[in-house]
C-alpha cells in the first residue's frame, strides 16, 4: 500500500467542506475545554460520543482529532495565564510561561507555545505517518499470545510507571477491571456481577463510566474544595514574537519534538517525562541560563513542543495496535468500538480510508489551531472569567444529558452518580483515574485474547509464551514490576547515595504540602516517584526562589480529562 | 503506639481499603457462583479472570491498609479551581447531590425540560450563586435548547413528561 497516495486520499476526504467544518468545531471545542478548568478532551469526547453516533464515523473522528490537539493547546494557555497547571504535563509551562506573563511577555509566551505546538504537532504527525505502517506490518504477524502479552504490558506499565503510588495505581486498575467484568460473558453467556439486574446484563456503558469518572467526579471534587477567592488572570493581547524570540525558540521546538514523540509512542511514556527532559536540556544549552525560573522563552518553547509531540506519538500504538495510553486515546478507542470498528493491527487494512482521513485531519487540525488561536487568545482568556457556579453546574448538566441520551433510561443516571462518587473518592485519596479507565476499556479485550490464546493451545498454559515476542514482552513486564524493588535494594547497598537521593526524591511531596507537616512521611512506595519526581526535583533546584505553581503533583501521570 | 482509637484517627483512607476489600470479595463470590462445565473450546472459562481481578483487589486492600497504618497517604488531586487548604465543603456537595438525585427522580415523569431546569438551577445555587431569577432563566433556556437540539438535530427524543403536547 502506497502511504503517500493513501494520505492524499485522506486529505481529499478531510478537506471536504463538511469535514473541514467538523475539524473547526473540534478545534474550537477542544481549545475551549482545554482552557476551562475542570473539563478536558477525554471528557468532551466521551460526552460527544452519543451525539457523534449520528455522524459519519469519519466526520466524528475528524472532530475528535481536533478536540485532542485543541485540548493540549488550551491547557497551555491556562497554565501561562493562571500559573496553575491543569495537567502534570504542563507543570513546566506553568512555571516558565507564567513568569514570562508576569513580566509582561504573555503575548510571546502564548505565541511560542502556539507555534511550537504547531511545529511539534506537524512533525509528530509526520512521524506517525512514517512509523505507524511499520508498526502495523510488525503487528499483523503477531498471534494472540504476543498480543495478549503486549496488552498486559501496556496496562501494567501505565499503572506502575505513571502516578505517584504504584499501590494506588493497581487499586484503581482492579476497580476498572471489575467494572469491565459486569455483564453477560460473551463466550458462555453467563451473567457476571449483574446481581439479577436485567439492566446490568449488557454491561456498564463506557460513555456512562467515562462521563461519571471524569465529569461528575471532577465536578463534585472541585465543588468540595472550590477556591472562593478568584484567581488572578493576566490580561493578554494578540500573541506575537519578535526576531529575538524566534531565534531563541526554534531549536527548543525541534529538540522538544525529538523528546516528545518517542516517549508518547511508548506504552507508558506519557507526556510529562519528555517535558521535564526538554526543560532540563534547554536550561543546560541556553545562553541565558540565569533567565530560567524567571521567564525564559526556551523553557516554554521546548516543553510545549515535547507535550504536543508526545500527543502525536500516543496515537501510534492507538492506531497500530489498538492500545491507548492516555485518557483521550482510551475514549477514542471506545468510540471505535461504538461505531462497530474493530481496533487493532487490522484497522489500517479494514478501515484504511477512515484512518488516513483521521491522520490527514490531524495535520489540518494543527494548522487550524495556529490560524484560529493566535487571534483568539484574548477570547480564551475571557473564558477563564466564566463564573464557577455556571461552569460546574454546566458540567453536571451536560454530563447528565450525555449519559442519559445513550439509552434514555434513568437507571444510567444512578450509575452515573455512584461511579461519580467513586471518582470523587479517588481524587480525595490519590488514586489515579487513568488505570481505571484503561481497565474498563482494555479488560474485556485482554480477557478475549487470553481465552483465544488458551483455546489455540488446547488449555495448555505454556501457550501463553509460545511466541518469541511474547517471551520478550514478559521479560519487559517483569522488569517494569521488579524495577522499584531493585532500586530499593540498590539504594540500601549504597547508603551514601541515599543522602543525595532522599531530599530530591522527597522534593515534590514536601514542597507541595508545606501546609501539612505530615507529608514528610513516605507516600506509599516512594521509589517509584523517582522517575518523574527526581527530575521534578532537579527542575525545582534551579529555581528555588520562584514560587512554585500552586498545584501539587498528586496528579502525576494524569492528564486533565 | 497508643490505643487503637488514636491510631485510627485521621486514617479515613482505611475506608478506601475497606471498599477495595468489599469489591474484591464481591467479585470473588460472584465468580464462585458461576458453574462452568469444562469445554475444549473455552478452557479459560468465564471464571478465571474474575478470580484474578478479585484477588488483585483483595491484595491491594490489604497492602493499602498496611501502608496507611504505617503512615502513608495518597495525595489529594489539585487543579485550577481547587483550594486544598480548606476541608471538604459538605454544604456544597450535599445540595449538589440533591439536585442530581432530583433530576433522576423527575426525568422520566416530569420530563427533561423540567428536571434539567431543576438540575441546573439547583447546582448553581449549591455552588453559591444567588441570582435566583437570572439563574432560573438560564437553566430553562439550556433545558429547552438541549431538548429541541437533540430532537431536531440528532433525532433523539428526550422525555417530554408533563409537558407532553406542549413542547
Amino acid at each position: 500500500m502506497d502511504i503517500l497516495s493513501s494520505l492524499m486520499d485522506g486529505f481529499a476526504t478531510a478537506l471536504t467542506p463538511m469535514n473541514l467544518l467538523y475539524a473547526l468545531i473540534g478545534v474550537l471545542l477542544g481549545t475551549a475545554v482545554g482552557v476551562l478548568p475542570g473539563i478536558g478532551p477525554a471528557m468532551t469526547v466521551a460526552l460527544l460520543l452519543p451525539v457523534a453516533m449520528v455522524l459519519e464515523p469519519t466526520s466524528a473522528f475528524i472532530m475528535f482529532a481536533g478536540i485532542y490537539y485543541g485540548g493540549m493547546y488550551g491547557g497551555s494557555t491556562t497554565s501561562i495565564l493562571l500559573n496553575t497547571p491543569g495537567e502534570s504535563s504542563s507543570v513546566i509551562t506553568a512555571i516558565e510561561g507564567n513568569r514570562m506573563a508576569k513580566a509582561g511577555r504573555a503575548a510571546q509566551a502564548l505565541a511560542t507555545a502556539a507555534i511550537g505546538s504547531f511545529v511539534a504537532g506537524t512533525i509528530g504527525t509526520a512521524l506517525l505517518v512514517v512509523f505507524t505502517p511499520i508498526v502495523v506490518d510488525f503487528a499483523v504477524s503477531l498471534g494472540s499470545p504476543s498480543y495478549f502479552a503486549i496488552m498486559v504490558l501496556a496496562l501494567l506499565a501505565v499503572t506502575a510507571v505513571l502516578g505517584a503510588s504504584r499501590l494506588r495505581g493497581f487499586a484503581s486498575l482492579g476497580l476498572g477491571l471489575a467494572i469491565g467484568l459486569v455483564g453477560i460473558d460473551s463466550v458462555t453467556g453467563q451473567r457476571r456481577l449483574t446481581f439479577g439486574q436485567p439492566l446490568l446484563a449488557d454491561g456498564l456503558d463506557i460513555v456512562v463510566i467515562a462521563v461519571a469518572i471524569f465529569a461528575v467526579g471532577e465536578a463534585l471534587w472541585v465543588a468540595a474544595h472550590l477556591r472562593r477567592t478568584p484567581l488572578q488572570i493576566i490580561p493578554v493581547g494578540r500573541p506575537w514574537m519578535g526576531k529575538q524570540d524566534w531565534k531563541r525558540s526554534w531549536k527548543p521546538w525541534l529538540r522538544g519534538t525529538a523528546f516528545g514523540f518517542p516517549f508518547g509512542a511508548l506504552p507508558a511514556g506519557g507526556a510529562e517525562i519528555p517535558t521535564f527532559l526538554s526543560y532540563v536540556t534547554e536550561k543546560r544549552l541556553s545562553k541565558h541560563p540565569e533567565e530560567f525560573g524567571k521567564g525564559a522563552i526556551e523553557g516554554v518553547a521546548g516543553p510545549e513542543a515535547a507535550n504536543n509531540a508526545a500527543a502525536a506519538g500516543t496515537l501510534t500504538p492507538m492506531l497500530a495496535l489498538g492500545l491507548p495510553t492516555n485518557a483521550t486515546a482510551a475514549v477514542m478507542l471506545a468510540a471505535f468500538t461504538q461505531f462497530g470498528i474493530q481496533p487493532g493491527p487490522l484497522l489500517f487494512e479494514n478501515e484504511g480510508p477512515l484512518v488516513w482521513a483521521l491522520i490527514a485531519s490531524l495535520f489540518i487540525g494543527n494548522t487550524l489551531l495556529l490560524l484560529v488561536n493566535l487571534p483568539l487568545a484574548p477570547v480564551w482568556a475571557k473564558l477563564l472569567r466564566l463564573p464557577r457556579p455556571y461552569l460546574y453546574a454546566g458540567i453536571l448538566f451536560f454530563a447528565t444529558l450525555g449519559a442519559y441520551s445513550v439509552n434514555l433510561q434513568a437507571f444510567d443516571l444512578v450509575i452515573l452518580l455512584v461511579v461519580g462518587a467513586l471518582g470523587f473518592m479517588m481524587r480525595r485519596f490519590g488514586l489515579p483515574v487513568l488505570p481505571l479507565i484503561l481497565g474498563v476499556i482494555l479488560g474485556p479485550r485482554i480477557e478475549g485474547q487470553l481465552r483465544k490464546t488458551l483455546q489455540l493451545s488446547a488449555g495448555d498454559v505454556s501457550g501463553l509464551w509460545s511466541e518469541p515476542i511474547a517471551v520478550g514482552v514478559y521479560i519487559i513486564v517483569a522488569l517494569v514490576l521488579v524495577w522499584p524493588l531493585l532500586f530499593k535494594a540498590w539504594r540500601r547497598a549504597r547508603p551514601a547515595r541515599v543522602a543525595v537521593v532522599g531530599p530530591v526524591n522527597g522534593g515534590p511531596i514536601a514542597d507541595s504540602s508545606a501546609a501539612r507537616p505530615t507529608a514528610e512521611s513516605p507516600t506509599a512506595d516512594s521509589p517509584t516517584t523517582a522517575g518523574p519526581a527526581a527530575r521534578d526535583g532537579q527542575v525545582r533546584d534551579g529555581q528555588e526562589n520562584a514560587d512554585a505553581p500552586k498545584a501539587t503533583h498528586a496528579n502525576h501521570g494524569q492528564e486533565k480529562s | 503506639m497508643t490505643s487503637l482509637a488514636s491510631r485510627l484517627k485521621g486514617r479515613s483512607e482505611l475506608g478506601v481499603a475497606a471498599l477495595l476489600g468489599a469489591a474484591g470479595a464481591l467479585v470473588l463470590l460472584d465468580a464462585a457462583r458461576l458453574v462452568t462445565p469444562y469445554s475444549q473450546s473455552d478452557p479459560v472459562g468465564p471464571k478465571t479472570v474474575p478470580l484474578i481481578v478479585g484477588a488483585l483487589l483483595l491484595v491491594c486492600a490489604v497492602l493499602l491498609a498496611v501502608n496507611v497504618l504505617r503512615g502513608g497517604h495518597g495525595e489529594a488531586e489539585a487543579g485550577e479551581d481547587i483550594d486544598l487548604t480548606h476541608p471538604a465543603d459538605w454544604r456544597t456537595i450535599l445540595p449538589l447531590a440533591g439536585a442530581f438525585i432530583a433530576n433522576i427522580l423527575l426525568i422520566d415523569w416530569a420530563g427533561w425540560v423540567i428536571s434539567g431546569t431543576v438540575l441546573f438551577w439547583g447546582s448553581v445555587w449549591a455552588l453559591g450563586s444567588r441570582h435566583y431569577v437570572r439563574d432560573g432563566l438560564i437553566a430553562l433556556a439550556l433545558a429547552l435548547l438541549t431538548f429541541y437540539g437533540f430532537y431536531l438535530g440528532l433525532g433523539i427524543a428526550l422525555p417530554a413528561g408533563l409537558l407532553e403536547g406542549i413542547l
